[in-house]
């Protein structure tokens, strides 16, 4: 293995582990909002400094690979790709470290019925299985299963959609905890920014397998892809 | 119309085949890459547009090869005025043993232009148009052999320039040089592509990418794949050249 492919692979086990690591967050997060467990809320908390300083390496790798390497071609894509897709998932690492803040803040209101009636959880399992699938798209370059997640976005876009009219029916019927919703109402829209950043990942794998530059493109040409 | 082409190309060196069947078009005012391992044939290629070939005994051309859309090949043409057409910059400098002044006015010279002022008008000029002006005007009368192997290129390129070519060949011209002379005469390359036709054979990968707006890759007489320097070094066609341009050739 010539030294370039030497480098090449370390930067993918390292974006795996990077992957792996956002993926339990963003698990450990789901089940922390389910249960409204302060103790799984701090243990997200104390992993984000992981989650962060794995990101400031793998950006470090990549500048050395530009800088020492001069990659070119698929090369080139591939590590362009992954400085991209590591900028995405230290978001998503945020999207779960948020969670973990919301139920360490969240004073004795209950959101239990809100979590059932938004389809919180639904949302959350679909983010989760976003950033898997997005994954396996990378570790196996299977382009059909990147192309799969823009329209698995959409479902998200629907239920984030829904459960903005709930969560205003709430605060109108009950204005005085209107702090309390809102509060729920950003986490929601977070777990919709998750599937976002897990369409850009996809827009990357596609760019790097393919050539193909997804981004910012015609929605009659994304839609090809749906 | 095109600069430079070739059409259905072969060439031997006696019944070996260095080039096959070789079809490129060259635009005016740019800068083309020829890239490939050696002995890929692009050095033959590159020799081909001032018949520099014909210097080797044995040696046997099929097909077209055209500046301006004339066949430089064709009976009749005058060797002597086409490579006054195509000035030419090897691997080495190779300045002659001669003044500075003297090497640059060579070409002049031996055209038979005897015109002082208008010799050294163009001495001159060649000089700065390498930017090495500066560097050498109080020194005219030196060897040239005292200049650094960078300013020697440099010279060398001048001289190339003095005649008024409209084409530049160049076979790795600094491959022998430091970073900061290959630098000097990259920019050079860049600043003369918008009076000249540029080609220049590299081995040097990144300097394909910095300097040429086309790349060809050669493999064992044939052309792999030609197009846009940009797009061979994101998203090459041929996975062979993908495999030659990542290092992981053979």
């Amino acid at each position: 293995m010539s030294h370039i492919e030497v480098e090449m692979q370390q930067l993918k086990a390292e974006i795996v582990e990077m992957w792996n690591l956002v993926s339990a967050q963003m698990k450990t997060a789901m089940v922390a909002l389910a249960k409204m467990d302060k103790g799984l809320a701090k243990e997200i908390l104390n992993n984000e400094k992981k989650v962060n300083s794995l990101e400031l390496k793998i950006d470090r790798d990549c500048e050395n690979i530009f800088a020492l390497h001069n990659p070119v071609a698929n090369d080139l894509r591939l590590v362009l790709a992954l400085l991209r897709i590591n900028s995405n998932l230290e978001r998503i690492g945020d999207i779960a470290a948020s969670v973990a803040k919301f139920i360490n803040k969240s004073d004795g209101f209950e959101y239990k019925g809100l979590v059932e009636e938004t389809h919180a959880l639904e949302m959350f399992e679909e983010a989760c299985d976003l950033v898997d699938d997005v994954k396996a798209s990378f570790e196996t370059e299977n382009t059909q299963l990147a192309e799969s997640i823009f329209k698995r976005d959409r479902t998200l876009n629907e239920l984030n959609k829904n459960a903005r009219a709930i969560v205003i029916a709430h605060i109108k019927k009950d204005p005085e905890n209107v702090e309390s919703f809102l509060s729920f109402l950003a986490i929601i829209r977070k777990l919709e920014r998750s599937g976002d950043q897990s369409k850009s990942i996809a827009e990357e794998l596609i760019f790097f397998i393919e050539a193909k530059v997804l981004k910012h493109a015609p929605k009659a040409e994304g839609n090809k892809l749906n | 119309m095109y600069k430079l082409e070739s059409k259905n190309v072969d060439f031997f060196y006696g019944t070996s085949q260095a080039l096959k069947n070789i079809n490129i078009a060259i635009h005016p005012n740019t800068v083309t890459a020829l890239i490939g391992p050696s002995g890929c044939g692009k050095s033959t290629y590159l020799r081909l547009f001032n018949r520099m070939n014909d210097l080797i005994g044995n040696t046997k051309i099929n097909g077209q090869v055209l500046i301006d859309g004339d066949d430089i090949y064709a009976k009749g043409v005058n060797v002597d005025s086409l490579r006054k057409k195509t000035g030419m910059v090897f691997q080495k400098p190779n300045p002659f043993p001669k003044t500075i002044f003297e090497n640059v006015a060579y070409g002049l010279r031996v055209n038979g232009i005897t015109d002082k002022k208008f010799i050294e008008e163009r001495v001159e000029t060649s000089i700065k148009q390498v930017v090495l002006w500066d560097e050498v005007k109080d020194k005219l009368k030196k060897s040239a052999f005292e200049l650094s192997g960078g300013q020697q290129q440099r010279l060398c390129i001048a001289r190339a320039l003095a005649i008024q070519p409209s084409v530049i060949l160049m076979d790795e011209p600094t491959s022998a040089l430091d970073p900061i002379s290959t630098a000097k005469i990259e920019e050079l390359i860049y600043e003369l592509k918008s009076k000249y036709t540029i080609v220049i054979v590299t081995h040097n990968m990144q300097q394909a990418g910095r300097v040429s707006d086309s790349t060809a890759f050669f493999y064992l007489g044939e052309l792999i794949e030609y197009s846009a320097t940009k797009e061979l070094f994101t998203n090459p066609k041929i996975e062979r050249t993908q495999n030659y341009i990542t290092g992981r050739f053979g």
